[in-house]
């Protein structure tokens, strides 16, 4: 197992480098001229004694390959440059937005936990009653709407609505932006912060939530045949205690990876939500950044990801074993 | 299986007029019937198929049924709410929403459709190369995927747009090269399990090519997943290509794509709902047919599902 760790570990450094050496290129292959952002737009004529400065200190004059050295030695020691748009140090945003992202991505996989596992759950126990049916079609409803188009469906519901119709104040809820960015314990909102934070996190769990209570659903149906099911029945266990202790645990492997892969894939696939809501996180910031050919920014975000997603696919592979103990990693050499 | 020697299933049919292999015929026509059997019972995935086939009339008939072309304005009808002259009311300059609704069916078949013929070419040949040969290739193509699962899907796909420009070919390659890790890691573990059987053996002693043996053996009996995946996946490239517009890379205007359409709207939402309801309409009605006919058909191809 320490050996499976370590070999996984060593995997992702490989990974990492490639994938973003592979953007690297991309984002220089890309139109538009740095050096001119730099100084201040391209549609403008900067002082040409400006240019050859801001060449000089970002190192554009180097040969592509030096740059690309150099790129990996400051990013190696975790300095991953500063905006080419702003000069802020990408580092600072980095803290900034992967906190936001942070705080969206809980709370969008704390509902695709709670109502995917559950709804999957009595659609699996009470299969082709009227409640299933109604799983069936929702569940692919979801999976089917742009998630731009539902961010902005509840925005119309629920905000938009309400203010033309002088809704009671606590029946409206907050359309744009972070709000007041008060949290208790790191996550949980304090004062107003809920109305700001509520549709995002709807918004974003929506896909994820459709697809695990479709995946639980499937899981649980196998596992409701299985024999050890009958058996745990005939030794006399009330029907809630089968369900709970011998069908949900066994049927959580696959839903464990759905879900853990969606943690990983979430901060990065947020962007359509965080553009919808103005919610400022990792994935419009990386989004921009690319559009607007703001190097630094975007391969640093990026690395953030990457990385993130590397170590969460990891652990992924990891809590097999710990749900299903026939399950050994490594086993190849190891047994 | 029975397909040995033959492209699959359709070859066998048409083998069965003269001097046939009866043998094949017999076992292959009650399985299509079978298939198509289980999955007409299935309600949703009819609905499905209905919708697609209508989908499909609508983007071949676009000129005859749409009242008016994608660009002609109506001055003095600025995002005008529906009415009989314009089913779905006009756009922020005036243009028939529903016209222009009617001929983006083509552009989001024609990006759906060949974006997924790009994945799934790229996806089969890697992946039956993988499984099949093993060893470092398998190695190497694995850790391709690898490194392209963990590049956040948006920024590759945003990159490349900046990189080839705003147009609907743009789109397809975007899509159809992002596209294919999926279909890579299934035809792989298909490959890995089919090419243990029997038939491969007996196929090899009888002194045939690999890439025979690979695309006209092996291939045919791991088509299933492969279509049920490519038929889902059509939906969710139309998916891809509507955040793409979104986020603006997608086609440019007047190009009347779905999605560019209901980011325009997005702007109007408090006053002309309606500029975003009925693209996003299209665009979900559109997705939910290919997810229905998709689950309609793993259900039939693989009845010990149920």
């Amino acid at each position: 197992m320490p050996s499976y760790i370590f070999r996984r570990l060593l995997l992702i450094i490989p990974t990492v480098f490639f994938a973003l050496s592979f953007l690297f290129f991309l984002f220089f292959a890309l139109p538009g001229d740095p050096v001119n952002l730099i100084a201040g737009g391209a549609d403008r004529a900067p002082n040409p004694i400006t240019l050859q400065q801001i060449e000089e200190r970002y190192g554009f004059d180097d040969p592509l390959p030096v740059q690309f050295a150099n790129y990996w030695e400051r990013t190696v020691k975790w300095d991953l440059g500063e905006s080419y748009l702003n000069r802020r140090s990408v580092n600072d945003i980095l803290g900034d937005k992967a906190v936001n992202s942070l705080r969206l991505a809980i709370w969008a996989i704390l509902i695709e936990i709670v109502v995917g596992i559950a709804v999957g759950l009595v659609s699996a126990i009470r299969r082709y009653s009227m409640a299933d049916r109604m799983t069936t079609i929702v569940t692919a409803g979801a999976s089917a709407i742009p998630v731009f188009v539902l961010g902005f469906i509840l925005q119309y519901g629920f905000a938009v609505v309400p203010n033309l119709n002088d809704w009671p104040e606590w029946a409206r809820l907050r359309t744009s932006r972070l709000g007041p960015d008060s949290w208790a314990f790191f996550f949980i909102p304090t004062g107003e912060q809920w109305r700001y934070l509520i549709l995002p996190a709807v918004t974003l769990a929506s896909v994820s939530t459709a697809l695990a209570a479709r995946m639980t659903r499937g899981s649980m149906l196998e596992v409701l045949r299985a024999d050890y099911m009958r058996t745990a029945r005939a030794k006399g266990l009330r029907e809630r205690q089968v369900v709970a202790r011998h069908g949900l645990r066994n049927a959580m492997l696959p839903v464990i990876t759905l879900i853990g892969i969606d943690f990983g894939t979430v901060i990065g696939a947020a962007v359509l939500t965080e553009t919808v809501f103005s919610w400022p996180g990792l994935g419009s910031e990386i989004a921009d950044s690319v559009v607007g050919r703001d190097l630094p920014v975007a391969l640093g975000l990026t690395l953030a990801v990457v990385v993130a997603y590397s170590f969460i696919n990891l652990l992924v592979d990891l809590s097999y074993a710990w749900f299903d103990p026939r399950i050994r990693l490594g086993s190849g050499e190891a047994a | 299986m029975t397909a040995i020697g033959h492209a699959g299933p359709d070859t066998a049919l048409e083998a069965a007029e003269p001097g046939g292999e009866l043998t094949d015929v017999a076992a292959a026509r009650p399985l299509r019937k079978d298939v198509w059997r289980r999955f007409k019972r299935n309600r949703l995935a009819m609905v499905g198929l209905v919708l697609i086939v209508l989908l499909v009339l609508t983007a071949v008939f676009a000129s005859v049924i749409a009242p008016y072309t994608i660009t002609q304005r109506f001055s003095g009808e600025f995002r005008a709410g529906p009415s009989a002259d314009h089913w779905f009311g006009t756009d922020l300059i005036g243009r028939d929403v529903f016209s222009r609704v009617v001929y983006g069916a083509r552009v989001s078949l024609k990006i759906g459709i060949a974006a997924t013929a790009i994945a799934l070419v790229i996806g089969l040949a890697l992946g039956a190369v993988a499984g099949f040969f093993g060893g470092p290739l398998e190695s190497l193509i694995m850790r391709l995927t690898d490194i392209f699962l963990a590049i956040p899907y948006i920024v590759l796909a945003v990159a490349i747009a900046a990189l080839l420009g705003r147009s609907e070919n743009t789109v397809i390659i975007v899509l159809g090269f992002t596209g294919w890790l999926g279909i890579c890691r299934i035809v792989r573990s298909s490959f890995l399990s089919l090419k243990q059987l029997e038939y491969v053996e007996a196929a090899t002693a009888l002194g045939y090519s690999k890439w025979r043996i690979m695309f006209r053996h092996i291939l045919p009996n791991a088509l299933q997943p492969i279509i049920v995946y490519g038929t889902i996946a059509v939906g969710s490239v139309i998916l891809s290509e509507a955040a793409l517009s979104f986020l603006g890379v997608g086609p440019q205007d007047p190009t009347p794509a779905w999605g560019l359409m209901v980011s325009d709207g997005k702007s109007q939402l408090p006053v002309a709902p309606h500029l975003l309801f009925f693209p996003g309409l299209a665009i979900f009605t559109t997705v939910l047919a290919f997810v229905f006919v998709g689950d309609g058909l793993r259900d039939a191809l693989d009845p010990k599902l149920k």
